[in-house]
């Protein structure tokens, strides 16, 4: 076998193992989705999804399984979070797309990186150290008679902080791919930057935003230990943010371990972990190809 | 045509109020940043101590008497590890498979992006509910081994996605030069790989990163223990499920000992994360 032979062989049997590994990891999705969906299959021999979602009572001893307070609550801590985390990450990629001097971004990435580093276990730490008391002591006594800070607010506050950096940095990615002569067309206009962040830069930008959003969304639907911490965990319909809630993800994590002691529970379990997969899964792939087309036009 | 002095202000009080809210905004990022890295470290400061560290849970450590956290720390790092170790393995080929087997306008490429893309927004819960099933499925326990793959899974995508974005930039002449001197693409991928070794080293510090501070993936896999794991099959602690079982504790000595857990967390992830920047801005400036 002279030495060009050798060559290729080697670059065929290193494709062919290199192929391989990727679409194993590739398979992963459908996988975890099918392996999701059989584990919470037994369920649906005595209720339809539809029932599930929209029963009230959680009594497993009982098989009864509602997710309704659940989706409630998952529902209000992500709402809160967007409400607190959207305007704050819009203005702060705006400054750093359309105003800032580099000195200034040399200071507030590294605050972002931060941010994105701290493990979601340390924003739970800091909620009980910190705004689960304020709200309790403080916040909750000018609106409510009772509120023991475990709350809904307490919940979104942490989780608006945490997907703060997601979400500046995808705006950030999308207002950059806006072209320059744009912004120079409307400045030489006369309009004022704001005018040009706003009917140039974020117009432009509109199908971005929304695919971001919808992101940080999907990001916040799955967040587990930090909200679970701070959340209070009654499984209750909230009605107002003072009131505790009791997402799925917290459901999942809070009855693991005594999941297999019951019939169907671990079933219905399941069925929130496969509930998750699969909001998160049609969330970000409709997101990450608008994201796809609008970084591909630019 | 002059536009009226009043719009004319109104123009400019929007901006200037827009300004506003930016710099509050801005504020508002240093504010969290800061404040919660103070909060857990003046706490965990004050609860601190040597022995916390460096022994293992003694007896009655959950009704606050003596011991420490040491089971924790030593089985985050078994499990950071070994899965940033295999994640490596796994992540390096298909990277390289993704960006010098196949071409630019390949299917297969856009479909596995997406998939990465996908797979690293599914939550860590998710990741550990699947592999807790698998491992039913399989036979196996809530074991040190179970905490690798599942973090292994997790990190994958993370990994593959940050040196998918590092190879995407080396400069198309690179490999036109490698083929026009005859090279195979699996010799120029040993080529790539040099001018990427401090997109891996990001890569790699993202995901250790993400990967000790998971807690949700580990809690149905690892199990917990008291003791340092000696085998695979052993369960073991992770320091982010030590701080969250600690903390979730009546007894005020044990929540001390929670944020002082707290504190050995996030002093590791500010080093990890310090390390990244530091490694981006050194070698962006060297590369061709």
């Amino acid at each position: 076998m002279n030495i060009n032979s050798k060559r290729l062989l080697k670059e065929k049997t290193m494709g062919g193992a290199m192929f391989f590994i990727t679409i194993l990891s590739l398979l992963l999705v459908v996988v975890m989705g099918v392996g999701l969906y059989m584990k919470s299959s037994p369920i649906f021999n005595e209720l339809s999804l539809l029932d599930i979602l929209t029963a009230r009572e959680w009594r497993p001893a009982k098989s009864q399984f509602g997710f309704f307070p659940f989706v409630m609550g998952t529902v209000w801590v992500t709402l809160i979070a967007i409400i607190i985390a959207f305007p704050i990450s819009l203005f702060t990629a705006l400054y750093l797309t359309e105003y800032a001097k580099s000195v200034v971004r040399k200071y507030v990435y590294p605050a972002l990186d931060i941010l994105a580093a701290l493990p979601s276990v340390i924003y739970g730490v800091w909620g009980t150290l910190v705004v689960v008391p304020w709200i309790s002591k403080k916040l909750g006594p000018v609106f409510v008679d009772y509120t023991s800070g475990y709350t809904v607010l307490a919940a979104g506050i942490v989780l608006g902080i945490m997907i703060l950096p997601l979400l500046v940095s995808l705006f950030v990615e999308i207002f950059s791919t806006v072209p320059m002569a744009m912004r120079e067309v409307s400045l030489a206009l006369g309009s004022t930057r704001w005018q040009l962040s706003t009917k140039v830069i974020m117009k432009k930008s509109l199908p971005g935003i929304f695919a971001t959003i919808v992101l940080a969304v999907s990001r916040a639907l799955g967040e587990t230990i930090a909200v679970l911490m701070v959340c209070g965990n009654v499984p209750q319909i909230p009605h107002s943010i003072f009131d505790a809630c009791y997402p799925i993800p917290a459901l999942i994590a809070n009855n693991y371990g005594e999941m297999l002691s019951m019939p169907l529970y671990e079933a219905a379990l399941m069925l929130a972990a496969t509930i998750l997969f699969v909001v998160v899964l049609v969330f970000n792939l409709t997101s990450r190809i608008v994201l796809r087309r609008i970084s591909k036009n630019d | 045509m002059k536009s009226s002095p009043k719009k004319h202000r109104k123009k400019f009080v929007a901006a200037i109020a827009a300004r506003v809210c930016m710099y509050l905004s801005l504020l508002a990022v240093f504010a969290f940043a800061i404040a919660i890295i103070w909060a857990v470290i003046r706490r965990g400061w004050q609860c601190i101590t040597w022995e916390m560290v460096t022994s293992l849970p003694g007896g009655g450590f959950y009704i606050g008497k003596s011991g420490g956290f040491l089971n924790a720390i030593v089985g985050s790092i078994y499990i950071v590890g070994a899965s940033t170790i295999l994640g490596l393995i796994i992540s390096i080929p298909a990277v390289f498979y993704l960006n010098v087997y196949l071409k630019k306008t390949s299917k297969l490429a856009y479909v596995a992006r997406l998939a990465y893309d996908v797979l690293f927004g599914v939550p860590s819960i998710v990741y550990g509910a699947f592999a807790f099933t698998l491992m039913i499925a399989v036979g196996m326990r809530t074991s040190l081994l179970g905490g690798i793959i599942t973090t292994t899974l997790l990190i994958i995508p993370i990994m593959i996605r940050s040196m998918d974005e590092v190879v995407k930039n080396v400069p198309d002449e690179l490999y036109e030069a490698s083929y026009a001197l005859g090279s195979t693409r699996l010799e120029t991928v040993k080529l790539v790989i040099r001018q990427i070794l401090s997109g891996i080293a990001t890569a790699t510090l993202l995901s250790v990163g993400r990967a000790i501070g998971d807690a949700a993936g580990v809690m149905f896999t690892a199990g917990f223990s008291d003791s340092i794991p000696t085998s695979l099959t052993q369960q073991t602690a992770t320091l982010p499920l030590s701080i969250f079982f600690q903390l979730s504790a009546p007894q005020v000595e044990v929540q001390e000992r929670a944020y002082a857990a707290a504190f050995v967390l996030t002093i590791i992830v500010l080093i990890i994360s310090l390390l990244g920047r530091f490694l981006t801005n050194k070698f962006s400036k060297h590369k061709i």
